[in-house]
């Protein structure tokens, strides 16, 4: 676990349905209305889908939108019994299909795109720092990071450090790239910055 | 060139936000109920401590929040 964050999750007047979550779900539940309420549940999901693609400017918009809600609607069925109406419904929804649109779009943003890990980017980066005359501070801390990298990391955390935080590779991206999660890669973030920050305060560089 | 606030934007991506924070897969689960909260002018980060830390870190997290956040605030009004 990267984080100690306690769990206080939610509000128990949150928690109570809405009349128009129950009545999605009891639509969807129900064989006699269940492809009815998936159709309209599906148009819902195909609008929310637009949006994030258009919003991201992606080429083939209703070529991945429809890919996205084919795909949210799909997750929503098979996760309706893990709603617990801490949200309306149809936010429960969505995020599903913007999560699957984002997740698309940055795909294929990045398809054709090799990505390369420059380690020589440290080494760039610490003499750029040290050269900064206009923020001494920030300089001086930036250079100080690009030397602790190899120093205080693994290659794998440098890695993955390297390409989301330097080189602005999305991580949807880099986990296809690798054959790992979404996940497993922000906790190898998490676990780098946790060592960088560690020895910047042995350092005196951060409180 | 890179200028100054470059580099402390720089600085936070590199250090992330330093505070307790929930996972990736946490923060999906409780994204909706983070949104809503937010939506209808309720203190969402008290409710669920640990979200805004790991909205501030992750990147594609933020990106999923924002989009939700939007999306949901036009079909509010």
């Amino acid at each position: 676990m990267p984080t100690q964050a306690p769990r206080r999750y939610g509000r128990p007047r949150m928690r109570v349905v809405t009349d128009e979550s129950q009545t999605w779900l009891r639509e969807l539940r129900d064989p006699a209305t269940r492809e009815e309420a998936a159709t309209r549940l599906h148009a819902l999901l195909l609008r929310a889908a637009r949006f994030e693609v258009s919003r991201r400017r992606s080429s083939d918009v209703d070529d991945l939108a429809t890919q996205a809600a084919d795909d949210a609607l799909v997750a929503i069925l098979a996760k309706l019994d893990t709603f617990q109406g801490r949200s309306r419904f149809t936010t429960w929804a969505y995020k599903f299909v913007l999560l699957e649109a984002a997740v698309k779009a940055r795909r294929r943003a990045w398809q054709g795109h090799e990505v390369t890990i420059d380690d020589e980017a440290w080494t760039r980066m610490a003499a750029q720092g040290r050269s900064a005359d206009d923020s001494l501070a920030t300089g001086e801390l930036l250079a100080a990071i690009a030397e602790a990298v190899p120093r205080c990391l693994t290659d794998h955390q440098r890695h993955v450090l390297t390409a989301l935080a330097l080189d602005g590779v999305p991580v949807d991206v880099l986990a296809e790239r690798l054959d790992t999660t979404r996940g497993a890669l922000y906790k190898t973030l998490h676990d780098a910055r946790r060592k960088l920050r560690a020895e910047l305060e042995e350092e005196g560089l951060l409180q | 060139m890179t200028t100054p606030n470059d580099k402390r934007v720089l600085v936070e991506r590199l250090l992330g936000p330093g505070e307790p924070e929930v996972t990736c897969e946490e923060c999906f689960e409780l994204l909706d109920q983070y949104v809503d909260l937010e939506v209808h002018g309720d203190d969402a980060d008290a409710t669920l401590p640990g979200m805004r830390a790991h909205l501030v870190g992750c990147p594609a997290c933020h990106e999923d929040h924002e989009s939700l956040l939007a999306f949901v605030a036009v079909r509010e009004r």
